[in-house]
């Protein structure tokens, strides 16, 4: 879902940048060195997950994950994605420099909202807890595709059917991400009961 | 290295690495010259003159002595959405008529278009891995802070890069040892069960081992920042390249803007 340099307008640029900055300011503020090395290990880990393919059809599609992530560092997010989209684009090539901002806010910002909403039932037994963990992973992959989608649409009337088909060739990626994510979730609570809901803090 | 990012990998705080013939310049100006790279290639009007861009982003590449089966990959990893974008480009933008398929009409304008979104992608990674992505991940660190980027994240840059291995080979030997259980991977809920159980003992490791990692660093009296063992110094050839790729992109882009 990286969109790359040479396609957004530059007001859209910019608004992504602007809210990169703002969401890696919070997230700096929490970040001492205490926390430093959870994050930084966390970030690889999300870093290797997005380069674990699983099979769909013929095809495949890697992980995202970013519902885990804004779960599991909350505002902290916002740096650990960005450090990753920043390595992805200078060793890997993907995206590119300029719209890193909005490639960061795209996948960031619906990762930590969600994962804020839903924090005070998702470590329910039953199913309220396992909805939240499929709605926390569906939800954060379908509203960074709505992103991206719309931030090509803002970048000119000729975007618009792409920017459709970004939404539709998601969604079941998004179904995807929905179980895995009850999965992870499901194994943490029964190997380490108590731990992420009580224990954990980034 | 099956992961394939062995050129990010952690080369501890040696400063001595092969980088071709732009090994002997400042890392601060290689950073800032993909910058301006990158900002010319966006400014610049015309496929021929991004064209050129592409073809001197690549030299760069040369001159970095990037492998070049890795590059090529590279290149080709403009995601599938990007590709189908730029063909259904000529089909969204009005414009002369380039051809027909039943009933469709496609554009020269859009074909144009694509073109150059093709082009400027192509031109700014290749500028960025050439003079970026060949730094040792440590000194790209200490660059980023000597420019003014924040202490913290560049710790967390580093630390996260130095992490990408370990926890790669950790996710092997996970799913070697699903392999050896006789797990094949399909599009069920099966696999997504186990995947999702891989991903959650992944996150645990992880989590079990940053407090490790926190612990020894700590011990060691880490306080946030990596100490800097070699400064930089900018030599005279320095100022020189910095003056002539200056003139020249600002020349390109004034040229393309007349």
């Amino acid at each position: 879902m990286h969109v790359v340099d040479g396609v957004l307008s530059a007001p859209v640029l910019l608004a992504g940048a602007g809210a990169t900055l703002a969401g890696t300011a919070v997230g700096l503020r929490a970040l001492d060195h205490r926390n430093l090395p959870v994050t930084g290990v966390l970030s690889a880990t999300f870093f290797v997950a997005s380069l674990i393919h699983v099979p769909i059809g013929p095809s495949s599609v890697h992980l995202v994950l970013s519902g885990l992530l804004g779960l599991l560092l909350g505002w902290l997010a916002f740096p650990a994605v960005l450090v990753a989209a920043a390595l992805q684009a200078v060793f890997f090539g993907y995206g590119g420099l300029f719209v890193l901002g909005v490639n960061v806010a795209n996948v960031a910002l619906p990762a930590v909202l969600l994962a804020a909403a839903l924090r005070p039932w998702i470590w329910r037994e039953g199913p309220v807890g396992t909805a939240c963990a499929f709605t926390l992973g569906a939800g954060s992959v379908l509203a960074t595709s709505l992103l991206v989608a719309l931030s090509l649409a803002l970048s000119g009337e000729a975007f618009w059917l792409p920017a459709k088909l970004t939404v539709v060739s998601h969604l079941p990626v998004a179904l995807i991400e929905g179980f895995l994510c009850v999965g992870a979730l499901a194994l943490v609570r029964r190997v380490r009961p108590g731990f992420l809901a009580e224990v954990w803090q980034p | 290295m099956a992961l394939g990012h062995s050129s990010a990998a952690w080369n501890g705080q040696a400063l001595s690495r092969d980088g071709g013939q732009l090994a002997a310049f400042d890392p601060r100006l290689k950073l800032l010259l993909a910058a301006a790279f990158a900002l010319a290639v966006v400014l610049v009007e015309g496929s021929a003159l991004k064209a050129f861009f592409v073809v001197v982003g690549l030299s760069l590449c040369v001159a970095a002595r990037i492998p070049r089966a890795k590059l090529l990959r590279r290149i080709a990893a403009l995601e599938g959405f990007m590709v189908m974008m730029v063909i259904l480009l000529p089909f969204t933008v009005p414009g002369p008529t380039l051809f027909t398929v039943g009933g469709l009409h496609a554009s020269w304008t859009g074909l144009f278009q694509g073109i150059d979104i093709l082009l400027t992608a192509t031109a700014v990674v290749c500028g960025l891995m050439a003079l970026v992505g060949s730094l040792p991940a440590n000194v790209l660190g200490q660059t980023l802070a000597s420019l003014g980027v924040p202490e913290r994240l560049v710790a967390l840059l580093m630390l996260t890069v130095r992490y990408l291995d370990v926890v790669g080979g950790e996710y092997r030997r996970m799913r070697n040892s699903m392999r050896a259980r006789a797990f094949v991977a399909g599009t069920n809920r099966h696999t997504w069960r186990s995947v999702g159980h891989l991903v959650g003992m992944g996150l645990l490791r992880s989590i079990d081992r940053a407090e490790r990692v926190t612990d020894a660093m700590r011990c060691r009296g880490f306080d946030g920042r990596y100490p800097i063992l070699y400064p930089f110094r900018w030599q005279p050839r320095d100022s020189l390249a910095a003056t002539a790729a200056m003139l020249a992109l600002t020349g390109v882009v004034m040229w393309s803007m007349l």
